[in-house]
């Protein structure tokens, strides 16, 4: 006789035990440590902070060695330690003019005040393979800038602004909404649609910026500014009620110039668009400026007709963690809603052949 | 690097607290879906993270959680649920249909009647039954303001023209306390009568959609339909395999790959139940 399927329980914890075995691969070779994905896959571990909203290399360092290299899989366990976290309160606004550069680029400009400064930067680069990198060799010290990295460097969209030639940066009287507090909610501010994207998926986003490129709600942009480096958190505790400097954070930012505009109370003007993200996530942070641009069309008066200027579409469709869920949900059983469609199909199908043999008689 | 050590179910108290406010509201508002501030769990979206936030703000150390899947308690998802509340709970679990205080479901109802004591926590990929005929938020959220729902009806006509009858099988929408349509979650319409005038409380957490809605206990819910193509549910035509039951929801076994099948229970709790009671 049939036995109703069982043993899901020892199957699922056999399962796991392979995933790490398979995780740890072949045990002759050395284990990855923390500090050396911490340190080598510098650029994974960002990505992983950003997208997972939390600032800690040695967490994301941790996700990425457990999911294999998987990113979106590093990054929802992120997210899912997060949830875990007590909150202490909001951190001072970051002033990022303040940053201690270590890269920083305009495309609008030959030449800035303080001047042009690649830094660590895969720009340029011959994509050859490099085989000297199959055996540990130390590189060679490189050359630092000429220019004085301890000074502030003004923002190339600042000194735009103070010749009226760019808007002002938006700024809410209120206090930004958060978007790891309260459900998102249409139509969103501008406060929120950033943060969506900055905890967005950076392929999403990258395609949605592509495709404001190729003529879907076009934007004409400049690449304005594009600064990396260090810039302080201060938080004010409320029992000092004055803030203190808690630690510097490793971001990326991109400010764009687009298309200008101009209205009867308004001399033409250049519009902006905004992009931000933990450590080194220039792709990231640029896609993320254009988006942005893009979705400001209804507030800039302009037609909305492209994916990349639909607020809901967008929105609710960036986030990886919500995306992988749902796409791979589809391999949880569903026998009963399937049932449910084979005794309905099947039903149909017996009524056309009745019908046919009825009309044959 | 210290691993966090986590508090009872999870979340943390102000979470819960949130959680708790959006349920209550759900239950003064039957069918309406109140947002909440869906938090990342440590399983995936679309794999039952409202359901189990749902289950983590009512959950007491007192509870004895039952928790289902397709019917059943062994089902690999299931499983995964259970194992994570007591691990980070530590309450009794059953697969007990009537020794269940809460219980965790997903695709079914148990086919056991449910008692004023109990709380039925259902996952839900998708609470807004229009999104389908209108994938717009802003503007299913004004139809539902005006309760203007000519376009399921319409939906429900057309399928009726088109195949003789209404298509829907599972999701079958209903109207709840005569006032919100809602998605009662991927259910087959088979369970839809055991919604009705359930004496015990009904919840239903979507984490992705970050919606939370309630069916109060005794609560009117009627499945849509036209008074010459009344809501019916489905028949099989012999019984379970294994029990004999005519009045459960059968799954189909494929026994080998030369047509052969069999039906047998979806619900192993109550197959079990009624094989002991024939035994």
């Amino acid at each position: 006789m049939y036995v109703a399927v069982k043993g899901g329980e020892q199957a699922i914890d056999a399962a796991h035990r392979l995933l790490a075995e398979e995780r740890r691969g072949d045990t002759s070779v050395p284990g990855l440590t923390l500090e050396q994905i911490a340190e080598q896959l510098t650029l994974a571990v960002d990505r992983v902070m950003t997208e997972g909203s939390l600032y800690d290399r040695e967490w994301a360092a941790l996700a990425v060695k457990q999911s294999r290299g998987d990113l979106i899989e590093a990054i929802f366990l992120i997210r899912a330690a997060r949830t875990t976290l007590a909150r202490f309160g909001y951190t001072e606004p970051m002033n990022t003019k303040a940053m201690r550069v270590k890269r920083r680029v305009s495309a609008a400009f030959k030449d800035i005040p303080g001047g042009q400064i690649l830094g660590p930067t895969f720009d340029y680069t011959h994509r050859l393979l490099d085989f000297g990198l199959t055996r540990d060799e130390k590189p060679e010290a490189a050359a630092t800038a000429p220019a004085d990295l301890e000074q502030t460097m003004p923002r190339v969209l600042e000194m735009l602004a103070n010749e009226g030639l760019i808007e002002q940066p938006s700024a809410a009287a209120r206090e930004p909404d958060d978007l790891t507090q309260d459900p998102l909610d249409f139509p969103a501010g501008r406060d929120l649609r950033l943060q969506n994207l900055a905890r967005g998926d950076e392929g999403f986003l990258l395609s949605l910026a592509y495709s404001t490129q190729r003529g879907y709600g076009r934007t004409h942009p400049f690449a304005g500014e594009i600064r990396l480096g260090l810039v302080e958190v201060s938080f004010t505790p409320e029992e000092l009620g004055f803030p203190i400097v808690i630690g510097e954070i490793m971001v990326t930012e991109c400010e764009m110039i687009n298309q200008f505009h101009g209205s009867n109370e308004v001399p033409p003007q250049f519009t902006r668009g905004y992009g931000l993200g933990f450590g080194q996530c220039e792709r990231k942070a640029m896609s993320m400026a254009l988006v942005d641009r893009s979705l400001r069309a209804g507030e800039l008066g302009e037609e909305r007709i492209a994916p990349a200027q639909d607020e809901e579409f967008v929105l609710s469709h960036s986030d990886n963690v919500q995306a992988t869920g749902f796409v791979e949900h589809l391999k949880l059983p569903h026998y009963v809603d399937f049932q449910s469609e084979l005794v309905m199909l099947r039903q149909m199908r017996a009524d056309i052949e009745a019908k046919t043999r009825k009309a044959a008689e | 690097m210290n691993a966090p050590t986590y508090n009872f179910a999870y979340l943390n108290e102000q979470t819960k607290r949130m959680i708790r406010r959006a349920i209550l509201k759900a239950v003064a508002v039957p069918g309406y879906q109140v947002p909440f501030a869906s938090r990342e769990m440590p399983m995936p979206y679309g794999w039952g993270t409202g359901g189990v936030q749902v289950t983590a703000a009512i959950l007491t150390p007192d509870d004895t959680l039952k928790v289902i899947d397709q019917g059943a308690d062994d089902t690999t998802n299931a499983v995964s649920i259970r194992k994570f509340f007591v691990k980070t709970s530590g309450v009794a679990t059953t697969e007990k249909t009537e020794d269940a205080t809460i219980i965790q479901t997903r695709h079914r109802i148990p086919e056991t009647p449910l008692t004023e004591d109990q709380i039925l926590v259902f996952q839900v990929p998708i609470p807004e039954p229009l999104r389908f005929l209108e994938p717009r938020e802003t503007e299913t959220r004004v139809m539902h303001a005006l309760e203007e729902y000519g376009v399921m009806q319409v939906k429900l006509y057309e399928d009726i023209a088109q195949y003789g009858q209404i298509a829907t099988t599972y999701a079958y929408p209903a109207k709840v306390a005569d006032r919100y349509v809602f998605d009662p979650s991927p259910i087959p319409k088979f369970d839809n009568p055991k919604l009705n005038d359930c004496p015990a409380l009904q919840l239903f957490g979507a984490g992705r959609e970050k919606r939370i809605y309630a069916v109060p206990p005794y609560t009117k819910v009627v499945s849509l339909d036209f008074e010459d193509h009344p809501f019916e549910i489905q028949t099989w035509d012999r019984p379970c395999a294994i029990c004999g039951s005519r009045k459960s929801f059968l799954d189909e076994i494929l026994t080998d790959d030369a047509g052969g099948q069999m039906f047998v229970c979806s619900d192993t709790d109550f197959c079990a139940r009624q094989q002991n009671q024939s035994a």
